[in-house]
């Protein structure tokens, strides 16, 4: 993945980011609130002995939560952290000529 | 089974001495490193990402959550769960949004960011309103909590309680600033986290550590209802709205917002949320857990036989399982709680009415390091005496609609501005301006015209607002307002000044 270099491309790339993630976020969150609100017998269906299929999917919102937080983390260390860096090298550059 | 709650506890009140006299020693050296106004907000912005993700998580988890949620699942099954999960998935948007560029455009409080790009004087007082409402009921809900938790727990009159809370949480933030106030939080986010994992680690020993026989058991008891959607969520919009202040009221409340300046950039403030959400996700599970514990082996008569609304199911369970002595330690760490929380509430209201109103509106950012330091010190001492009063005055009034409100407030007059503040160029000083004042108005408006307070507690036969929860309505006006505000009369001296500013939002101030 070519990594961006001016301040422009740098921010495009970090919003677009952020928004995938906070939209990926809110899809999951209100679609299991709707699927209680609006499907409560499917959500009762036990997966097995003492678990719901609404249990099981309550948890994994968690899950999704912890691991779009741990990709953005991920993301931000190296792709735009680098990014950020090579803003900062090039204003050096700038500065000493 | 008969339960020594609310008798004078000998074990409860030796742990929560020996918590109050940890946290003072705490608060003596931190005293003598709170120097200047920068140690007094944020602690010399020196807190690491670990620290700061404890003290996020410590600021969050209120008594009211713990103890409430535990009630709920114990009381209901599996609705507790649909509001675990609510607490928690405001998280990611602060990282997503909000974490990095207010620790890169803001100083003291979040309105710094907003005030780095608009007009500085308006700005700062329409986003004090919505903070001070935010911190006001808050405030008032955990102090009410408190009196009535301390009744319950140690048997102490509801006026001594509330005094108590008020005193300690004053002399952490008097003396110790931000750097007392972190390390409490600190404390008390471990022994909280600590005694919830015990505490569930001694109800599942006795179902050999399987989830699923817990569960089963009291499915077995109480019918398998327990284990699907009951009816706390009846109506799916009211269900949604209340989904939308949670999520993103998190990312409104001045007192998180304002951890992120405690830590030294913005790396560590992103790295900071990552252990948060992971220490709040985890916590959010463990109540799911002891609320079934307490559901199963303690039985649902026994728990609202001492308090109807089921608050007092995580101690019940825990002298159920550990005895008087862990009674004892979970009160303590109950009351504990209340503290922290409190603290945390007060510090970001002095920050608002210090440096929001009196340094950058009244003086124009001309006090020096001492007045700034004193007045922080004075609006502290009167935001103690504000929330004792509060906190009396409200005694046996229902306050439960106020955490809610609290949040909504902040999903409405702070989270569209912040954000907008940070994404978008438009934005100007009317329209963010208009914003925060029509979030505010509107989540209070909605609220009183609700059937929270129209019929259960005004006991009207009918509310002009069907929903319990405004965020719906007044989350999209708020943010309707400052963009139509910005687009009818744009200001393209506020637009440049966004582009200058958008190399300090990625990269801090360099």
């Amino acid at each position: 993945m070519p990594t961006t270099s001016t301040l422009e491309a740098v921010s495009a790339a970090r919003w677009r980011v952020a928004i995938s993630l906070t939209i990926a976020m809110m899809v999951v969150y209100f679609g299991f609130i709707l699927l209680v609100a609006f499907n409560k017998p499917l959500l009762g269906t036990p997966v097995t002995e003492g678990l719901s299929l609404g249990m099981l999917l309550g948890v994994l919102v968690i899950l999704v939560a912890w691991l779009l937080t741990w990709f953005y983390i991920r993301w931000a260390n190296t792709h735009y952290d680098e990014s950020l860096d090579r803003l900062r090298a090039a204003a050096a550059r700038e500065g000493s000529r | 089974m008969t339960s020594s709650l609310g008798e004078p506890n000998a074990i409860a009140i030796s742990f929560f001495l020996v918590f109050i006299a940890l946290s003072l020693v705490i608060t003596a050296w931190a005293a003598r490193r709170t120097k200047t106004a920068d140690h007094f907000y944020t602690a010399g912005r020196s807190v690491t990402a670990f620290q700061n993700g404890l003290a996020l998580a410590g600021d969050f988890m209120s008594a009211a959550s713990f103890l409430g949620i535990a009630g709920l699942v114990a009381l209901s099954g599996f609705d507790g769960l649909i509001y675990s999960i609510g607490w928690l998935v405001g998280w990611p948007i602060v990282m997503f949004l909000i974490a990095e560029p207010l620790r890169n455009l803001g100083r003291y409080t979040f309105a710094d960011v907003l005030a780095a790009r608009l007009r500085q004087t308006p700005i700062r007082i329409a986003a004090s309103i919505g903070s001070l409402a935010v911190i006001a009921f808050y405030l008032i809900a955990q102090m009410v909590g408190a009196g009535n938790l301390i009744r319950l727990l140690f048997g102490l009159p509801y006026e001594a309680a509330v005094a108590i809370v008020g005193v300690v949480m004053l002399a952490y933030v008097l003396f110790g600033g931000m750097i007392a106030t972190t390390w409490v939080q600190i404390v008390k986010a471990v022994l909280l986290l600590g005694g919830a994992t015990l505490l569930a680690g001694l109800v599942l020993a006795r179902f050999d550590f399987s989830l699923f026989a817990l569960f089963s058991k009291a499915a077995e008891q109480y019918g398998s209802g327990v284990l699907s959607p009951g009816r706390q969520v009846s109506d799916p919009i009211d269900a949604v709205s209340l989904g939308l202040a949670l999520m993103l009221g998190t990312a409104g409340l001045p007192h998180i917002l304002m951890r992120f300046y405690t830590v030294p950039d913005a790396r560590t403030a992103r790295t900071s949320v990552g252990y948060a959400t992971a220490f709040i996700g985890f916590f959010y599970l463990l109540t799911f857990i002891l609320g079934f514990g307490a559901m199963v082996l303690i039985g649902r008569d026994a728990i609202t036989a001492i308090d109807a609304g089921g608050n007092m199911a995580a101690p019940l369970l825990a002298e159920g399982v550990g005895g008087t002595p862990f009674l004892g330690f979970i009160s303590a760490v109950a009351f504990a709680t209340i503290l922290a929380v409190v603290a945390g509430l007060t510090l970001s209201g002095a920050a608002t009415l210090s440096h929001d109103l009196w340094v950058s509106v009244v003086r124009g950012d001309k006090a020096d390091q001492r007045e700034q330091l004193l007045v922080a010190r004075g609006a502290t001492v009167l935001l103690a005496i504000v929330s004792i009063v509060l906190g009396i005055a409200f005694k046996g009034q229902n306050v439960a609609y106020m955490v809610g409100l609290a949040f909504a407030i902040a999903a409405s007059a702070n989270f569209p501005a912040l954000v907008l503040s940070i994404f978008w160029s438009r934005l100007t000083t009317a329209g963010a301006q208009s914003s925060m004042i029509v979030g505010t108005v509107a989540s209070l408006l909605l609220i009183y015209s609700s059937p929270t307070i129209q019929i259960d507690i005004l006991h009207n036969t009918n509310a002009w607002f069907p929903l319990r929860n405004p965020g719906i309505v007044s989350i999209p006006l708020s943010f309707a307002v400052a963009i139509g505000v910005s687009l009818l009369w744009p200001v393209s001296s506020e637009a440049r000044r966004f582009t200058e500013l958008e190399r300090q939002l990625h990269l801090g101030i360099e």
